[in-house]
């Protein structure tokens, strides 16, 4: 019998107790994906906006609104649980032949504090004076002095902070407590190690969030002085606590990612993972480098000199563990019998917009160029050639990759390839767009723009029209296959990883018989060494 | 669902719970020392407004409440009930006077008028605005720990009355531990920062 | 190949850390009225000592395998790093 299938009592009341590993990643699921499609319409609106040059479908105030609701939405609530808390939680435990994650009950608590913190969320936009308008970031001093519903917000997303605290604390409790007889580190799948990796940034900086997010509530409760200039307080210290924890927390959006996809490559190249170790260590390498680079987002605030030379060094250097990656997904591809699949496509376009991302973030890592991009369009399109493009495209090509053995249904592939095409180009329209701008001098956040910006954002806005096009025929496309898809087989694309080894959708707990390992994974050309 | 049981496993979890304790006051210790930096003037005056006989009094209780915690876990990893639960009990009483001193010595600040935003603080200069702000929350912040440490050791309590802790299952005793020896480090860490920084 | 339950570790040994502690603490606390040097340098090194103490003996680290250990010098080390690399602005603006 599959997890999917009721035990005991049945109904909502099983699937809201349940501890099963599987189920709770569902949970995830049910409710990343409404958030993700209101973020997508806040979003929507703003572009719809920029159609006009001047006043236009909103007030300013309400597109402050919109930008900050569109960031806290899509960073907190979708971006960062969306793979470790969805496909992590699902198959964290099967990829390393495990029954469950070491504290299940704590599993289903932090889908709970999830579920509480978005509510909170979302409650903040409708109550108090309006909803926050500080943009995601929340800087003091004007979070502090602003009338709109900061405390709420910034509660919610302490709350989610803790939610996403106790699923790291979990990964890593699993990976070092519940690896099958013979799953030796070197033995584990790419995923988990990104996983791994991803639960320390989560442990260790999280919490520096939560306390700073905690100093705003009481100043603005109590005016204890420590962010308030005027009370003698440093806002810079705000902005420096914000990105050791906020810096780090792009890791734990991209990190996942790129282990989602180093599982997606070698099986539709059908060809052994070309220096696992590498990569393996490159996850954890990126973890380390990642924060210790987070005074690269305040090189316009005045701080030291000295602090501007080394943090741009450092964020120079954390692109070596990325470009790692990218080379040895490159050298698994080469010679490689590609088989053109959806969650393939996805992944190759992770592959090239990520490239974008992190070379544009070289460019404005440099302190020269940095005074120029800075609070510009360009920001906005970097950031979202790496979480869009990146971890969305990756989120995407997990969950096509993963989800005959989740449902237990085949996704119809022609209709996924228009999406594809429609997301694809929309998304390098609109943020392509978005890197010109900000090239050009388009400040970030604006709400009118001078004509000279105006043919760039009506390409953005037409961008955003085609990538929301996208988007609804590939929900469109996943809605019909959970519903009438083909049933799929255990293995329906040839993967070599545990996940495959067992029914689709897998039993209540995982293996009958807990499996015993005594190869590496990705086992696709014995005998040859790649 | 088999019932599994790890103890290692159950430390590891407490151990990273533990980490991210000490990194949520490990920011307020970043402010700290970011803003003695700045006005090592101020907090030294500051400073010398604290009672250094309250903080080591209240040092002694805590270090002496880790004593009485530590040994309670050997007593019942000897089987040794009766003694456990004793020394639990005094674990928590510790952790009950402490709070009791804590307040007597926020309530005497108070009535000085020295609080956040009160008027005997804001006529003072920054860093001493900012050396009460931080001293209020992170010796709040240390006392809710201590509060919901005194709390935790209560269900010990009744667990180890309930034998569900027992000499051959003590990881929960072992972790509480964990977390009030956790409670105790940063008080260590905070005696001298605040009280003995003139 | 592991040991399923904790150390017991001695009465007498706790006993002993707890005095040493009690005598860090007067020391401590002699130091910052002696002077004002001697007071930041105890703060520096009598302060890590304690807590040294409670994390060794208390909290049994000593008696823990290489992965607690190493996993708790990560975390110490993280909060250092940070410190030490705020320094970098604060130190010299």
């Amino acid at each position: 019998m599959s997890y999917l299938e009721a035990q005991g009592r049945g109904g909502l009341l099983s699937w809201l107790s349940s501890t099963d590993h599987k189920r709770i990643a569902l949970l995830y699921l049910f409710l990343l994906v409404p958030l993700f499609w209101v973020a997508v319409s806040l979003g929507f609106a703003m572009r719809l906006k920029h159609l006009f040059a001047g006043d236009f479908l909103m007030s300013a105030q309400t597109y402050n609104a919109l930008f900050t609701v569109h960031g806290v939405i899509m960073i907190f609530m979708f971006v960062i649980p969306g793979l470790p808390a969805v496909f992590g939680n699902f198959f964290l435990p099967i990829l390393i032949g495990a029954r469950d994650v070491s504290f299940p009950r704590l599993n289903l608590l932090s889908w709970y504090f999830f579920a509480a913190g978005a509510a909170l969320a979302l409650l903040s936009l409708f109550t108090g004076r309006g909803a926050p308008d500080t943009g995601w970031t929340f800087y003091v001093p004007f979070s502090l002095r602003t009338g709109t519903n900061v405390p709420l917000a910034v509660s919610a997303a302490f709350v989610l902070g803790l939610s996403s605290i106790l699923t790291g604390l979990n990964f890593i409790t699993t990976t070092h407590r519940m690896r099958a007889p013979g799953m030796t580190w070197h033995r584990m799948p790419l995923f988990v190690w990104a996983l791994y990796a991803t639960g320390w940034i989560q442990v260790l900086v999280t919490p520096i969030i939560g306390i700073t997010l905690v100093l705003v509530i009481l100043e603005r409760l109590f005016g204890i002085g420590v962010f308030d200039p005027a009370k003698g307080g440093d806002p810079l210290l705000y902005q420096h606590l914000f990105w050791i924890y906020s810096h780090p927390a792009v890791y734990i959006m991209i990190v996942p990612a790129m282990g989602a996809v180093t599982e997606i490559l070698p099986t539709f190249a059908r060809r052994t993972i070309f220096g696992y170790r590498a990569i393996a260590y490159s996850s954890i390498a990126i973890a380390a480098l990642g924060s210790i680079v987070w005074a690269h987002h305040m090189f316009t605030s005045g701080m030291s000199d000295l602090a501007g030379v080394i943090f741009s060094l450092f964020t120079f250097l954390v692109a070596v563990p990325s470009a790692i990656k990218v080379f040895n997904w490159t050298a698994t591809l080469y010679k490689g019998s590609i088989d053109m699949q959806p969650p393939m496509l996805f992944a190759l376009a992770f592959v090239f917009l990520f490239c974008i991302g992190g070379l544009t973030g070289i460019i404005q890592g440099a302190l020269g160029l940095n005074i120029h991009l800075h609070d510009t369009y360009w920001i906005v399109g970097h950031f979202h050639y790496v979480m869009f493009g990146g971890t969305g495209f990756a989120f995407f090509a997990a969950l096509l990759y993963w989800f005959p053995k989740m449902f237990g249904r085949m996704v119809e592939p022609k209709p996924v390839f228009i999406a594809w095409g429609l997301m694809f180009a929309g998304f390098n329209l609109l943020y392509g767009a978005f890197l010109l701008l900000g090239g050009m001098g388009m400040p970030r956040r604006y709400y009118a723009h001078l004509p000279q910006f105006h043919p760039g954002h009506l390409a953005a806005t037409v961008g955003s029209w085609l990538l929301v096009a996208g988007l609804l025929v590939l929900f469109g496309s996943l809605l019909r296959a959970l519903r009438s898809g083909r049933r799929a087989e255990d293995d329906p694309w040839g993967g070599k990883t545990l996940e495959w080894r067992i029914p689709s959708p897998p039993p209540a707990e995982n293996f009958a018989e807990v499996p015993v390992i005594d190869a590496a994974p990705y086992a696709y050309n014995p005998g040859r060494r790649s | 669902m088999s019932e599994h049981k790890d103890y290692s496993g159950a430390k590891i979890g407490m151990w990273l719970f533990l980490f991210t304790e000490f990194m949520l006051f490990g920011g307020l210790f970043i402010l700290y020392s970011a803003y003695r930096t700045l006005h090592p003037a101020d907090f030294h005056r500051a400073s010398g407004e604290l009672s250094a006989a309250l903080g080591g009094a209240n040092t002694v209780i805590l270090l002496t409440s880790s004593l009485f915690m530590a040994c309670s876990l050997t007593a019942i990893q000897k089987g040794r009930k009766g003694a456990s639960m004793l020394l639990v009990a005094l674990t928590a009483s510790c952790g009950a006077l402490f709070l009791a001193v804590k307040g007597f010595e926020w309530a005497s600040k108070f009535h000085h008028g020295i609080y956040p935003g009160g008027p005997g603080l804001l006529q003072r200069p920054p860093g001493e605005v900012l050396f009460f702000g931080l001293y209020y929350v992170m010796t709040g912040l240390h006392g809710l720990h201590v509060l919901a440490g005194t709390i935790l050791l209560c269900v010990m309590l009744a667990l180890l009355a309930r034998e569900r802790i027992r000499q051959d299952d003590c990881v929960k005793l072992e972790n509480s531990g964990l977390y009030w020896h956790l409670v105790d480090v940063i008080w260590i860490f905070l005696l001298p920062l605040f009280y003995l920084a003139a | 190949m592991e040991r399923e339950q904790g150390h017991v570790v001695e009465y007498a040994v706790l006993l002993r850390v707890w005095a040493a502690l009690l005598v860090l603490t007067a020391l401590l606390l002699a130091a910052s009225r002696l002077s004002p040097a001697l007071a930041v340098l105890a703060l520096l090194t009598l302060t890590p000592l304690k807590a040294w103490l409670v994390l060794y003996f208390f909290m049994h680290l000593r008696y823990e395998g290489l992965l607690l250990k190493g996993m708790v010098l990560t975390a110490l080390s993280t909060l250092l790093v940070f410190i030490g690399m705020l320094f970098l602005d604060i130190g010299f603006r």
